[in-house]
């Protein structure tokens, strides 16, 4: 297990974060955040043309730069720290590791060259009107038609589901249940009978869909009926990445808390040089510093495709979803009554902050997790 | 002269210790041989028993020295931190007469820098020491004194001046704690153990070649100590595993070791035991109810969490890094570790948490966690104090603006102490 990053790996992340410092202002943030479509079409080209991230992730086989999850958990610790509104985690976390999961030698061959360069977004439509993350929420079902299938029912809390050209779709056979009868399906956004609605979001950099399905046609990806094994470890990985975008933000919080605090004259003096305040700030360094401690090490175990994986990723997603709301609710407090304002740009990640923590499946859901895979 | 690298320093002490180890000698006359060639602290001097190497050569020995598994020099306790300080400040005569014995074992130290009017503010010092005649005599109260009660010499803060600005007043001095004015009384702790000792001096007498450094340089010389005491707190555990095995050399050590950690046998439970809390869940049936499982969860996730930063700190400083924040950040996160076990511990024994001893659950350790984690967040500097150093050093927070640096020691307000 490696505990430090590389001369490489750190050189890279200062790359990142100088593209993104200039291309993901919070005037950008608020800019993109107004539109349905939630990304600026030029910063997203240069992404993927000159910076390749989509590829980072995707083994070179199939198109992309063959980096592992440490590489990709750094594009998404400076992602969620530059609060960058783009479909990155759809198309390069969730779609992409659910073909790489659950699809077929050839069918990766074919999707992921796409979604690696940025042609195609994709994304995972996997969670319905329940808000269940796991398999037993599904009730989807699909059901074979002629040399395909058909899709039934609804999806929700589809991350870009509105402008995703390629939707990844996890359905059962009629009369399954839990695990059993789940299997992966491909279908067009432009598919027949496939109805989207864009939902209102509190956090509005984070867009999801709703995703309404009448017979639509779908492609099987994969294995029919063995579904849940790849999704299982597709969720977790996603986890993963999502505590690695977490810890990202909470920094970003931390920081900016803390030159407020600097900046900030009360009582005639800095309120950084109260007491409260800087116990306060020694915790947020402490809860942030926690939370990255385990979403480097998940990364790590999701790189090496560690067995302890089920138990360490949702450990770091709960941990970091903590520490990124505590961080939200400090830094409104340290910033006081402009804080609560709009056009301070607290909020924004604060908003990220609770998105966050419920995406994929709250803390406590995370935690009994954990309990299930803790070693015996 | 040939170059020293790491396999020069391997081969080199290697070959002296297959030449040399013999573990049917006295723990003594072994350590004395390997005082003497220079392998015993490599790091020191080249005048005082060392090879002046850096400290991954250091770790190259030692490394030697644990695959032959020959003893090494005795380290546990402040003999150690007695050593570094004397290294530093001490003069030949002081080298001369205490560094041997030092390491060879055959003297114990302790620390007499804390007192019941100054914990966290050290430099508060009013144990005083006064010029009479030919030699200083000292009077006041020192506590939380490990190893006081078999120990020949301290490591001893006093005030030699109080109509100077407080940090200018203070001297640091060796005393030889075997002599009729310093009387050492164990201190009971909350949970019934007495770990440590309260040290009371009354006209008791220094020889003045015993201050070290300068008079009114006290403060530098303890900031020495202190260093050494962050930097090796862990030190201790790391060196003591006693062996079983038969030889002589073995046991002397491993009768050396339990001396020296005796007073210790509740620690691992100061730290909350979340080792002990799956088990005991499942025995008590609490791992099955829901609201249970959310509190162990949120337990095991902050510590894998506090392990986990303690690794990455590790790895940062292996690599040459600088030594950050993460020592104080380490201890706060071990604060909140213990603190949340009691309260998880507390949980899951539900009633049986009113019992000790025989009585209580796991013959009395689950009691024990409950008594003893209030420590952790006290020894060695509160957490509120290491939020101070975290803000302080790390976050460049100002500090807090003080009333008692300036002006005479004997015009600030402090403890009386009766």
């Amino acid at each position: 297990m490696q505990f430090t990053f590389t001369e490489e790996q750190e050189e890279f992340r200062r790359y990142l974060r100088r593209f993104l410092d200039d291309k993901s202002t919070p005037a950008d943030v608020r800019r993109l955040m107004a539109t349905d479509d939630g990304y600026d079409r030029d910063v997203w080209r240069q992404l993927c043309n000159d910076l390749g991230l989509p590829a980072v992730g995707i083994p070179e086989t199939y198109g992309g730069q063959g980096f592992g999850f440490v590489e990709l958990g750094i594009v998404l610790e400076e992602m969620g720290r530059a609060l960058l509104c783009a479909p990155f985690f759809a198309s390069a976390v969730l779609a992409a590791n659910a073909i790489l999961n659950a699809g077929s030698e050839e069918q990766k061959r074919e999707l992921l060259p796409e979604i690696a360069s940025g042609e195609t977004i994709a994304t995972l439509a996997f969670a319905e009107d329940n808000g269940r993350w796991d398999s037993g929420g599904i009730e989807m079902t699909a059901t074979k038609s002629g040399d395909g299938y058909v899709l039934d029912g609804a999806k929700s809390f589809v991350l870009d589901g509105h402008i995703a050209g390629l939707i990844v779709v996890v359905a059962r056979k009629a009369g399954t249940s839990g695990d059993t009868g789940l299997s992966f399906f491909t279908v067009a956004a432009d598919a027949s009978g496939l109805d989207k609605r864009l939902l209102k979001t509190v956090d509005e950099t984070r867009k999801v869909a709703r995703l309404q399905f009448s017979s639509v046609p779908a492609t099987l990806l994969g294995t029919e009926g063995e579904g849940a094994a790849p999704l299982s470890r597709t969720l977790d990985q996603a986890a993963v990445c999502l505590a690695s975008e977490m810890v990202g933000g909470a920094e970003q919080l931390r920081e900016s808390a803390l030159e407020y605090a600097h900046m900030r004259m009360q009582f005639g003096r800095s309120i950084a040089s109260f007491q409260a305040i800087k116990h306060k700030s020694a915790e947020m360094l402490l809860e942030v510093e926690l939370a990255k401690s385990a979403a480097y090490y998940a990364a790590q175990a999701a790189a090496d495709g560690a067995n302890d994986l089920p138990m360490v990723a949702p450990l770091a997603k709960a941990c970091a979803a903590d520490a990124y709301m505590q961080a939200a609710v400090q830094t409104v407090q340290i910033h006081g009554g402009v804080g609560f304002t709009w056009d301070n740009d607290t909020h924004l990640w604060f908003k990220r902050a609770k998105s966050s923590e419920v995406f994929l499946g709250t803390p406590a859901y995370h935690r009994e997790r954990l309990m299930q895979h803790w070693p015996a | 002269m040939s170059e020293v690298t790491e396999d020069s320093i391997r081969q080199e002490s290697r070959a002296w210790l297959e030449a040399n180890w013999d573990p049917n000698l006295s723990l003594v006359e072994w350590r004395n041989r390997l005082i003497d060639s220079g392998w015993g602290v490599p790091t020191w001097p080249v005048d005082w028993y060392g090879k002046a190497l850096s400290d991954p050569l250091g770790r190259v020995v030692a490394a030697e020295l644990e695959r032959i598994g020959a003893v090494g020099v005795a380290k546990t306790g402040i003999r150690s931190l007695a050593a570094a300080t004397i290294l530093v400040h001490g003069t030949d005569m002081h080298k001369e007469k205490f560094l041997r014995r030092i390491l060879t074992g055959e003297d114990t130290w302790c620390q007499l820098f804390s007192e019941p009017g100054c914990g966290s503010d050290l430099a508060g010092a009013t144990t005083r020491a006064d010029f009479k005649g030919n030699k200083w005599i000292i009077n006041g109260q020192k506590v939380w004194t490990t190893s006081a009660h078999h120990a020949q010499y301290g490591l001893l803060l006093a005030r030699t001046d109080w109509d100077v600005p407080k940090h200018q007043g203070l001297s640091f001095f060796i005393i030889d704690i075997e002599q009729p004015g310093v009387e050492v009384q164990p201190l009971r702790q909350m949970n019934s153990h007495a770990s440590f000792n309260q040290v009371f001096l009354t006209d008791a007498e220094i020889a003045p070649e015993y201050l070290l450094n300068e008079l009114g340089n006290g403060w530098a010389v303890a900031t020495t100590t202190l260093m050494h005491e962050r930097r090796g707190a862990d030190s201790l555990r790391r060196y003591a595993q006693a062996s079983d095995r038969p030889e002589r050399v073995y046991v002397e050590e491993a009768a050396e070791i339990g001396v020296q950690l005796e007073p210790y046998k509740w620690y691992p439970q100061r730290g909350g035991r979340v080792d002990l809390v799956v088990e005991r869940a499942k025995a008590t049936g609490a791992f099955d109810d829901p609201a249970m499982r959310q509190e162990i969860a949120k337990l095991l996730t902050l510590s894998k969490a506090a392990e986990w930063t303690d690794r990455r700190a590790r790895a940062l400083q292996d690599k040459g890094g600088p030594q950050g924040p993460e020592g104080s950040l380490g201890k706060l996160a071990a604060s909140n570790v213990a603190r949340m076990a009691a309260q998880v511990h507390t949980a899951i024994a539900g009633s049986d948490a009113m019992l000790t001893g025989e009585d209580g659950a796991l013959d009395g350790v689950i009691a024990e966690v409950l008594v003893s984690v209030p420590a952790i967040s006290i020894a060695g500097g509160t957490d509120e104090i290491q939020k101070n150093i975290i803000s302080e050093r790390v976050l460049k927070m100002p500090k807090e603006a003080r009333t008692d640096t300036k002006g005479p020691f004997r015009d600030v307000p402090r403890n009386t102490v009766g």
